[in-house]
């Protein structure tokens, strides 16, 4: 039923058709609707067996949720920025436990200096952390991976938590038509939660021991293997959804026109429409350009970047945060992914706290690589000219 | 009787097991439990070497109240509240400092859990550094006993009364020294719906510097000179307390502890121990101790 | 090998750690003394002293040796003085 709906909403309809057992929640812009949305549908009693909490901080409610998914709930958040760092403890916690909870990141900047604006520096500092990580570029797209993470996170050969990112007001925001699911669609995708261990009386058993040093590395060993095989899990369950739905995604990533490209640019969420429309217009020109649009993050599909790039000469990386000290995180994985080949690189963080990326920044950036006007390595995009002073 | 231990790692004498076996005892085992990082969690729950044989979890140091939150929410909605009661332990830097706010939470939406915030009055399982419970002079590696300094300046916070504060429906001190009434607080915790606290003082051999023997004595001690309040609150109201028959002056509780050993020498210990002695007073007078 | 999931570890499998050589005492009951109060029971940091019957159906308190770590609570506690902590036989000097 396709219906003009905001982003917020888009993602509260698809978690309400997947049942879960318990929300816990924390206001935070541009969040905050998604978990109100979902607060009026348990006022009015349409989430079923579930119980809503708005926690004391997002570290409660992350361990709300710690707690819940041990004890054998589904469960869910939505956070971004500084509610997805103060989690932060609490979500590594939760990876190495192996409790599948879903969560949506609205991403959003860092502060200092405070921002309530879009970028993608919150999201990065969970890289390391144990999550499985994905980007989406439409809110059609994001109501269609709720069910998919569900299934993916819970599935007994992963087990682990599991983090939409979605662009904060970009597409939280945005009034777009959504052809919202139906329950029956989603519950023929999507198994009730069987977890494959919980706490109950009747078998009492111990989470969260703490391992020597005999054991930890183990462990962590375990932890790569599950997001190993994650790999395979998700790339089926977005095939599943494709024809379940009819509407395919694509896998971990989405190449178009880099077969016989010159120079593929790789961009990352709701940036990446606008990255499509030049590169298709400069295609149109008859200049040999090409896009990546990188969907999973975590597991990071090396190997399908660097196919999708072995014959390049050029890459350039469309960043959405820094890794301060370095350069753009992104570009830091592809260039990992690619590590033999020899294509010259580029990458340019845009769009910064929010920053407006005007489509002529985009065609500035990529014609000034396509005609080798900058040098390789990281840039930023337009900033004004500055001199630091103390006060 | 046996839901935890034996095999645990705890320090030969520690009060900690004594409140924990006794609070699952009263339980008869019947409940879900979730443990801040500290002295009981690390003695307990190394890999393979569980002392549980209740279900059990740790996950950090400063969010037990949000994680028994959880459970209850998780047994509510999956129908499963008849599996048992939701109990937290704690510590009490778990609980008075760094998990505050969750427990906070945890007592502000009322969730139907028993926080059991075992006061061993430091930052046991660090080394003994001073906690918000740590109290008035005592020698902890972060308020050290030096020139100027006769070990932790200021007063123990006062986690009961933020406890009623809540408007919880129960709150409560108890004792290892007396494990009946201990037994006895959690049982009738267990047949009230909503959040229930009860605060159990539990001597640390190693960080309070006494022997084995020692344990339940210093604890008796603690009540006996009204420096631990045995009290009870139902609905807000005090309902209960122990009384002390003969009420001891402060000194023969200090005098046994290495922590408070200096305040017998340094020269500001006399201060001290008279300002302990007048908290002591309070104390007594606020709950009418004395018979 | 096997690893469980996230660290999952089973009920009471701290008992494959004895800690009865923790000690340097360890507590003897007097049987005669002990009237099966239970105290010692109650307060044993262990789990380690129970009062059990004895085939005479008298009730009496008795530690277990291979976890008790001698802290002499169970002495310190006992009414009826039932309990006598003794020095083990490896911690005694012989003074030649
Ligand atoms: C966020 C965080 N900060 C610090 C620590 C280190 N730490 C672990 S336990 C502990 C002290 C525990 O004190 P308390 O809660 O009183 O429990 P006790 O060990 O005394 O029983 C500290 C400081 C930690 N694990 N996590
Ligand atoms: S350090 Fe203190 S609290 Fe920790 S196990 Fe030893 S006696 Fe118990
Ligand atoms: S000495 Fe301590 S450990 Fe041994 S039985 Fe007595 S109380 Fe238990
Ligand atoms: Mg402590």
């Amino acid at each position: 039923m396709e219906k003009v709906v905001r982003g917020f909403y888009s993602i509260a309809h698809s978690v309400k058709l997947c049942k879960p057992n318990v929300i816990a929640a924390y206001p935070i812009t541009p969040q905050t609707e998604i978990v109100e949305n979902l607060a009026e549908m348990y006022a009015n009693g349409e989430l079923g067996d579930c119980e809503y909490v708005t926690a004391e901080s997002e570290f409660g409610a992350a361990s709300i949720l710690v707690g819940a998914s041990a004890a054998g709930a589904r469960t869910f958040t939505a956070t971004c920025s500084q509610g997805l760092i103060l989690m932060s403890e609490v979500l590594i916690n939760a990876a190495g436990m192996r409790l599948p909870i879903v969560l949506v990141n609205t991403n959003r900047a860092l502060s200092a200096p405070l921002s309530i604006w879009n970028d993608h520096q919150d999201s990065m500092v969970l890289r390391d952390g144990g999550l499985m990580q994905i980007h989406v570029e439409t809110n059609q797209e994001a109501h269609d991976m709720v069910p998919v993470a569900f299934k993916v996170a819970e599935d007994h050969k992963v087990m682990l938590p599991f983090m939409i990112n979605m662009d904060g007001y970009k597409l939280t925001h945005a009034y777009e038509p959504i052809d919202l699911l139906e329950q029956e669609m989603v519950d023929t995708f999507l198994p009730p939660y069987n977890p494959p261990v919980y706490m109950t009386t009747k078998d009492p058993l111990t989470f969260g021991s703490y391992a020597p040093p005999q054991y930890y590395a183990e462990f962590r060993v375990a932890l790569q293997n599950a997001m190993e095989r994650a790999r395979k899990v998700l790339e089926k369950a977005y095939k599943e959804w494709a024809e379940i739905t009819g509407r395919d995604w694509g896998g971990h990533i989405v190449a178009e026109g880099v077969e016989d490209a010159d120079l593929v640019a790789i961009s990352m969420g709701s940036l990446t429409g606008m990255v499509r429309d030049v590169i298709s217009e400069l295609r149109n020109q008859g200049k040999k350009v090409g896009l990546l649009k990188i969907r999973t993050f975590r597991p990071f599909p090396a190997k399908e970047v660097r196919g999708a790039l072995k014959d390049a000469e050029k890459i350039l990386v469309f960043e959405r945060a820094v890794s301060f000290g370095h350069g753009g995180p992104v570009g830091m994985e592809v260039k990992s992914a690619c590590f033999g080949l020899t294509p010259e690189f580029y990458s340019f963080a845009v769009g910064l706290g929010g920053r407006d990326v005007p489509r002529e920044e985009i065609v500035r950036i990529i014609s000034d690589v396509y005609y080798g006007k900058v040098d390789q390595g990281f840039h930023f995009g337009t900033v004004k000219p500055f001199e630091e002073v103390i006060v | 009787m046996n839901y935890f231990g034996p095999g645990h790692g705890a320090c030969p004498g520690c009060g900690l097991t004594i409140a924990t076996r006794n609070v699952l005892e009263a339980l008869e085992g019947k409940c879900f439990v979730a443990n801040s990082t500290g002295c009981l969690e690390i003695v307990s729950s190394q890999y393979e070497r569980s002392a549980w044989g209740v279900p059990y979890i740790h996950s950090l140091f400063e969010n037990a109240g949000a994680v028994a939150a959880g459970i209850d929410l998780a047994l509510k909605a999956l129908k499963r509240k008849g599996e048992g009661k939701v109990v937290v332990f704690a510590g009490d830097g778990a609980t008075a400092d760094i998990g505050i706010g969750t427990l906070s939470g945890m007592f502000d939406r009322n969730h139907d859990v028993i926080y059991i915030c075992l006061d061993n009055e430091a930052y046991q399982n660090t080394g003994n550094q001073q906690s918000g419970l740590t109290p008035l002079g005592s020698n902890t590696t972060t308020t050290p006993v030096g020139e100027l300094f006769p070990g932790k300046m200021g007063r123990k916070k006062d986690m009961v009364s933020i406890a009623v504060a809540h408007g919880i429906p129960y709150v409560a001190t108890a004792s290892v020294a007396f494990h009946a009434d201990l037994r006895r607080k959690v049982k009738k915790a267990a047949e009230i719906e909503g959040a229930k606290y009860i605060q159990i003082h539990s001597p640390c051999v190693t960080g309070w510097g006494i022997d084995g023997k020692q344990t339940i004595l210093s604890a008796k001690l603690a009540y006996e000179t009204a420096l631990y309040p045995i009290v009870e609150y139902e609905n807000g109201e005090l309902t209960r307390v122990r009384k002390i028959k003969e009420r001891k002056p402060v000194e023969e509780y200090l005098k046994i502890q290495r922590r408070f050993r200096h305040l017998f020498k340094h020269p500001k210990g006399k201060e001290i121990i008279s300002m302990l002695q007048k908290i002591a007073d309070e104390n007594a007078a606020k709950f009418n101790l004395d018979v | 090998m096997k690893i469980t999931l996230g660290g999952i570890s089973k009920p009471h499998s701290s008992k494959t750690m004895k800690t009865g050589d923790w000690g340097t005492e360890y507590p003897v009951v007097d049987e005669e003394k002990c009237t099966a109060c239970k105290t010692c029971e109650y307060l044993c940091p262990d789990a380690c002293i129970v009062v059990v019957e004895k085939e005479d159906e008298k009730k009496v308190a008795v530690p277990d040796y291979e976890y008790c770590k001698g802290c002499g609570v169970c002495f310190s506690v006992c009414p009826v003085d039932a309990i006598k902590m003794e020095l083990k036989d490896i911690y005694k000097l012989e003074v030649c």
